[in-house]
């Protein structure tokens, strides 16, 4: 008989309890694990965004457009590389449900400053050729079972009407955080369009994207473009692209902060949920403990039985609760819209961390029965009555 | 020969509320080796008190315990532990085995604290299931058993280690008239056949009949 054996068989004495304390562990384990999975994905989009873009809005907001004029101005800014510009499109593909970004951009330069997208160059030369071609993302044509030379019809909002695209391109993207169900088209398209049909509306562009030199120079060359426009009717805010993305999304910032604790939070629970357990248990087995120790057991080996039953519940809690954590976040992954989490994955990190936090878990729990069992002397354990 | 059990001037007191409750009061009381002692006296009189002394799970307030020519007064807490399980087997009145092991590994306990190889240690623990005639009942739980057996069980336990001392306390309180038999009996032999010097709370006659010694504790005190 080895110690293991006892151990295990008193694990299982009130089975009920114990299913019910790993079921417990194992839930836990999987809430930390998604909300992990959620706060790192947003780390990760947000640390993946290049530090040599800039992004110029309108200083009011986002949604407010910019004079197509801008282009040149900034242009001429000293430490700008390069300026391409893209407008928010929206429309309807099909049906109302399916959300997918759809974005008028700058032929000529769009593609050259989003290097994420890989484009066969034979496409993109197609891209610039012809005004109504449109490049979307691998993703994309999958899920609509679209090819080259298909016609994506949409029906516009913010730019009423019918628009017909073809496509030319399919990109692929470079990293897994870069949104694969994107669909670009050309801009001057559009604005040749509203030139004719309401001409008030023409030239005028969405954002502009700006390519430096020398990512140290952010403050300076932001600095620099805003001061173009000042007391302009349209003024700009220009910032990095990495603090564009978290401005983008403060409101769901606090969210990820209030997660980020919540993980955390859970670990507390469920030591609590299992400390309980245990202390239970040593409590209903006082008069063994004295036993053992009568027999000769020393703190040592009382530990390790305890111990034992602790990290096995919280192990085995653990153990099942990962093994949903992994096909839960892949469905997710599955079904989350790709533009707020392009890549939505278990890191190792979030892993390990889940692995650590049942083990300490176990171990925490196993201190207060621990003590006790420690401080009661042989003669008052077997003195003592339920 | 010296006494195998010599307690000379024992005082035990316990604290309860800052308030102290002398228990023993200059105790100094000799076993003999071989010999069947058994110890009577009222609910309260500190029976158990003295017998955890002598057996070493307990701490005496003053006076001086020498069991086998060991002050176990001296000993550390390891070391008492490590000197009660090569020389005391303990019996209690309610029987005090493990719940989720067999009657075997109730009784392979002990064991496992030496250095016996599993075959020895079964070797052993078939021995004295044997003795107490439970041999046929190695794989069964303490709860498939009644309560006569279970505390046959608990002997096995306490003689598995092979000490020359048992103590225990009021061992057939819980029994019906012939289980209690049984267990005197099997106390009996013990003593007789393997020659183990026994110390026996208890506040039954009957089970003081069988002893060939025995003391009284009032209030404390022997008379
Ligand atoms: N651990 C303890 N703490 C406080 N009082 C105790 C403790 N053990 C025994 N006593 C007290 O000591 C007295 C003697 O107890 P005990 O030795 O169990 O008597 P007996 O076995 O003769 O009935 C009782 O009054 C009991 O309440
Ligand atoms: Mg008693």
């Amino acid at each position: 008989m080895k110690v293991l054996k006892l151990i295990f068989k008193n694990s299982l004495r009130h089975k009920l309890r114990t299913a019910l304390t790993i079921l417990g562990i194992a839930i836990a384990v999987l809430a930390f694990g998604i909300l992990r999975t959620v706060v790192t994905s947003w780390d990760e989009a947000v640390k993946a965004s290049s530090p040599n873009r800039l992004i110029t809005r309108q200083s009011v907001s986002f949604i407010f457009p910019l004079p197509y004029a801008y282009k040149d101005k900034i242009a001429n800014v000293e430490g700008v590389k390069s300026v391409t510009f893209a407008a928010w499109f929206q429309g309807v593909y099909k049906d109302k449900n399916q959300f997918f970004a759809r974005m008028a951009v700058d032929h000529e330069t769009f593609m050259e400053t989003y290097d994420e997208m890989i484009v066969p160059k034979i496409q993109i030369e197609a891209f610039k050729r012809e005004r109504s071609a449109c490049i979307i993302g691998n993703e994309l044509a999958k899920m609509y079972g679209l090819k080259l030379g298909d016609v994506m019809t949409l029906e516009g909002d913010i730019y009423p009407g019918r628009w017909d695209f073809v496509i030319r391109g399919i990109y692929t993207s470079k990293f897994k955080y870069f949104d694969p169900t994107q669909m670009f088209f050309r801009w001057d398209y559009i604005d040749e369009r509203l030139k004719e049909e309401t001409p008030e509306r023409a030239g005028w562009v969405g954002w502009y994207i700006i390519r430096i030199n020398d990512p140290d120079k952010t403050a300076v060359v932001s600095y620099n473009i805003d001061i173009l426009f000042k007391n302009s009717p349209a003024e700009t805010k220009t910032e990095s692209e990495r603090a564009f993305t978290e401005n983008f999304m403060v409101s769901i910032k606090a969210l990820f902060t209030a997660m980020n604790f919540m993980s955390f939070a859970i670990v507390g629970i469920i030591m609590l949920v299992l400390g309980n357990t245990m202390i239970m248990s040593a409590r209903e087995r006082t008069r063994e403990y004295a036993v053992f120790k009568t027999l000769g057991f020393s703190t040592f080996h009382m530990v390790g039985l305890i111990m034992g039953e602790s990290l096995l519940i919280s192990i085995l809690g653990g153990g099942v609760g990962l093994a949903i954590t992994f096909p839960m976040i892949a469905g997710f992954e599955q079904v989350i819209p790709k533009n707020y989490f392009p890549s939505f994955e278990l890191q190792s990190i979030t892993v390990m961390l889940s692995i650590i936090a049942a083990l300490l878990v176990g171990i925490v729990s196993a201190v207060f029965p621990i003590q006790r069992v420690i401080g009661t002397k042989i003669v008052e354990g077997f003195r003592f009555v339920g | 020969m010296a006494a195998i059990i010599q307690v000379r001037n024992l005082f035990k007191s316990y604290w309860r509320n800052s308030l102290e409750i002398p228990v023993l009061q200059n105790i100094s009381i000799d076993v003999e080796e071989g010999e069947f002692m058994a110890l009577m006296g009222p609910s309260g009189s500190g029976k158990t008190t003295l017998l955890n002394l002598i057996a070493g799970i307990d701490r005496p307030s003053k006076g001086e315990i020498v069991v086998a020519g060991t002050d176990i007064g001296k000993l550390g807490e390891s070391a008492l532990a490590k000197w009660r399980s090569s020389n005391v087997g303990f019996v209690f009145q309610f029987y005090n085995l493990i719940p989720v092991l067999t009657a075997f590994e109730n009784v392979e306990l002990p064991l496992l604290l030496t250095k016996l190889s599993k075959k020895e240690r079964r070797k052993h623990v078939e021995t004295a299931l044997g003795i107490v005639g439970l041999g046929d009942r190695m794989t069964h739980s303490p709860k498939q058993l009644s309560g006569g057996q279970e505390q046959r069980v608990a002997i096995a336990r306490a003689i598995v280690t092979d000490p020359a001392i048992l103590v225990a306390d009021e061992p057939t309180g819980d029994l019906d008239k012939n289980s209690a038999e049984e267990i005197l009996t099997l106390m009996d032999r013990l003593n007789k056949e393997f020659k183990k010097t026994i110390l026996m709370v208890t506040h039954d006659p009957n089970a003081a009949e069988k002893a060939r010694v025995i003391r009284h504790l009032e209030k404390g005190d022997l008379v």
